[in-house]
């Protein structure tokens, strides 16, 4: 027994030293991936002379100049362009919830002709590249006069066209247990009073995952406001700093700056909802 | 909940228990639940897809009628434009390239952090994050920035001595290059799903196998390896898919042209310059349909011979 204690000691140790040596890996790993993002928020608070002299990490002279100055440095100020994201991003959110709540208690609850073959459809919908939708989407929504609207961004949302959100209540329903809403048919509520009343107050972990990412998808999208938004008023945020990346010639410092303002609504939405993301993720494997 | 889709099972609906229903006003429920979606289908998908395969044997500048064409548009692609064959080298590169890389520092970064170690939340956490903001315009600047001529790759080069002026995005050899490191970066969304399905492999088969005076290589190479199969097949899919389709940052680090000398000119880009820059919609519907069909058949291939490699325990294949 005591030589069992004997043999013990050195093993623990080697496994304390491994211990250590896998955190300062993790942590080597961990500080080399996010050097460039700390970097880009430091240098935005410098000054743009000394933005590409110094690549550490040192806190010194910084100040808020090149935000006042990136706020104004567009045709319009940058609040039109967090006004109309906030606006875009916001419909989406709802109209996901609305629109993808109600699909999926049709396909988790429900029986109808065909559910195979639609569940297939549905599915094979995630997987479909815009591009191929794309070009007669533009033609028809310039027929309705859309361009340079934000319709053609929120509209179809509410038809549930995010498939991917359908998917994932699915998932989620189908943990719940169906005696909860058989119990409640018997109560006599009809299904859309199942659904409103009784589903969605417990699908409400699905709903903020939705939630969130429905905010950062629409929040980044870059290629369907390309398209469709031409008017700088109407521009989003990432076509604002596109812009500016594009055409600001050297004040990089400003532009540091409105990149940072442009990522700051979704580390918000990470820190608070990353409980919801990652169990998301999981589930379903969305980006 | 997980289960159906982390083990790659078809994820078509269970079959519904029989039971009673009265007629009526509760036949026709489910199809005003579908509603909305079936409209959507019809307006925004199924029917822009009849139109696009259309457009494709068309000629369509977007200002006159279209002009059928037959097939002019798909022969066009593959004899006489030398820029669509480019888009397609650069993408198969891309593809073929960051994908197994991007899953292979996910991979191993997902068996570092399964275990019980402190901090854990945050590691996931940092790692995970670019996934977040990686198709993001802002990261996409930056990038352009780092990987330029006096951006951070350089003064990091400078100091372990090696002095160096390049713009890694301005040099046709190396620009792709660097755009193939952002979706490495990203690797954090195919970690948690590979932490999610290490997780799920029982410890008892782990204890049983010690029992047994299996070592700590044999039981990874004979038990997490297997049984992690279907977690690497599933994010091989989805990540293939994602990586034919990458867009932003090769339209911000080359300002849209693809450039330089066409070597990030992605095909979404290209399809892009086609159809809205030089409204060549016609063509660019052409080339939409190639992709929805190369990307169809990699997936295709990839269930082929996932049969050789990928390992169902309960013998469901």
């Amino acid at each position: 027994m005591s030589a069992a204690d004997l043999a013990d000691a050195p093993r623990r140790q080697t496994s304390r030293v491994r211990r250590v040596a896998m955190h300062v890996l993790l942590i080597l790993l961990a500080l080399g991936m996010l050097y460039p993002l700390l970097w880009m928020i430091v240098s935005s608070l410098r000054d743009n002379s000394a933005i590409f002299s110094d690549a550490s990490l040192a806190l010194r002279n910084l100040s808020l100049d090149n935000y006042a100055r990136g706020w104004d440095a567009q045709q319009n100020s940058f609040a039109t362009y967090f006004g109309n994201s906030f606006l875009i991003t916001g419909l989406a959110i709802v109209a996901n919830i609305a629109a993808c709540s109600l699909t999926a208690y049709a396909f988790a609850r429900m029986t109808f002709r065909l559910k195979a073959f639609f569940m297939a459809i549905l599915l094979g919908t995630i997987m479909l590249p815009e591009h191929v939708t794309i070009v007669p989407q533009y033609v028809l929504f310039s027929e309705l006069g859309w361009l340079n609207t934000f319709l053609p961004l929120t509209v179809p949302k509410f038809f549930a066209t995010e498939a991917f959100f359908v998917f994932l209540i699915v998932q989620f329903m189908r943990g719940i247990p169906r005696d909860i809403d058989e119990a409640a048919a018997l109560d006599g509520c009809g299904p859309f009073q199942t659904y409103s009343r009784i589903m969605l107050p417990l699908i409400t972990p699905a709903l903020a995952t939705t939630a969130i990412f429905s905010f950062i998808w629409t929040w980044n999208d870059f290629f369907r406001p390309l398209i469709f938004l031409t008017d700088n008023s109407l521009f989003t945020v990432p076509l604002a700093v596109r812009l500016f990346a594009d055409i600001g010639g050297t004040d990089w410092g400003a532009l540091f700056a409105m990149s940072v303002l442009s990522l700051l609504p979704i580390f918000i939405f990470f820190v608070f909802g990353q409980r919801y993301l990652i169990r998301g993720i999981a589930t379903t494997g969305l980006k | 909940m997980t289960t159906t889709t982390l083990e790659g099972r078809p994820l078509t609906a269970s079959p519904e228990p029989p039971r009673r229903r009265p007629a009526g006003r509760r036949a026709i429920a489910p199809y005003l639940f579908l509603t909305p979606w079936l409209i959507g289908l019809l307006a925004f998908v199924v029917g822009p897809m009849i139109v696009s395969l259309y457009l494709s044997m068309t000629d369509y500048n977007f200002l006159q009628d279209p002009t059928f064409v037959g097939f002019e548009n798909y022969v066009r692609m593959f004899t006489s434009d030398p820029r669509y064959l480019a888009s397609v080298g650069v993408t198969a590169v891309y593809v073929l390239v960051s994908v197994p890389l991007q899953l292979a520092f996910a991979l191993g970064l997902a068996l570092l952090l399964d275990r019980a170690i402190a901090g854990i939340a945050i590691y996931r956490a940092v790692f995970y994050l670019p996934s977040l903001i990686g198709s993001s315009v802002a990261v996409a600047v930056l990038w352009r920035t780092v990987f330029g001529a006096d951006g951070l790759v350089n003064s990091a080069l400078g100091l372990l001595g090696i002095e160096s002026s390049r713009s890694w995005v301005g040099n046709p050899d190396t620009a792709l290059m660097t755009i193939i490191a952002l979706n490495v970066w990203t690797f954090g969304s195919p970690m948690i799903i590979f932490l999610a399905g290490l997780r799920q492999i029982p410890r008892s088969y782990y204890e049983a196998a010690e029992v047994d005076g299996a070592g700590p290589i044999r039981r990874f190479l004979n038990i997490t390896v297997p049984l992690l199969t279907p977690i690497v097949f599933f994010n091989l899919i989805l990540q293939t898919i994602y990586a034919f389709q990458a867009f932003v940052p090769a339209y911000i680090v080359s300002n849209g042209s693809g450039g330089p000398a066409d070597s990030t000119l992605f095909y979404t880009l290209y399809l892009y310059q086609q159809g809205f820059t030089s409204f060549q919609m016609g063509y660019a519907s052409a080339m939409a349909w190639v992709l929805l069909v190369v990307i169809a058949i990699v997936t295709g291939i990839n269930f082929l011979l996932s049969r050789y490699w990928v390992f169902y325990g309960d013998g469901d294949r």
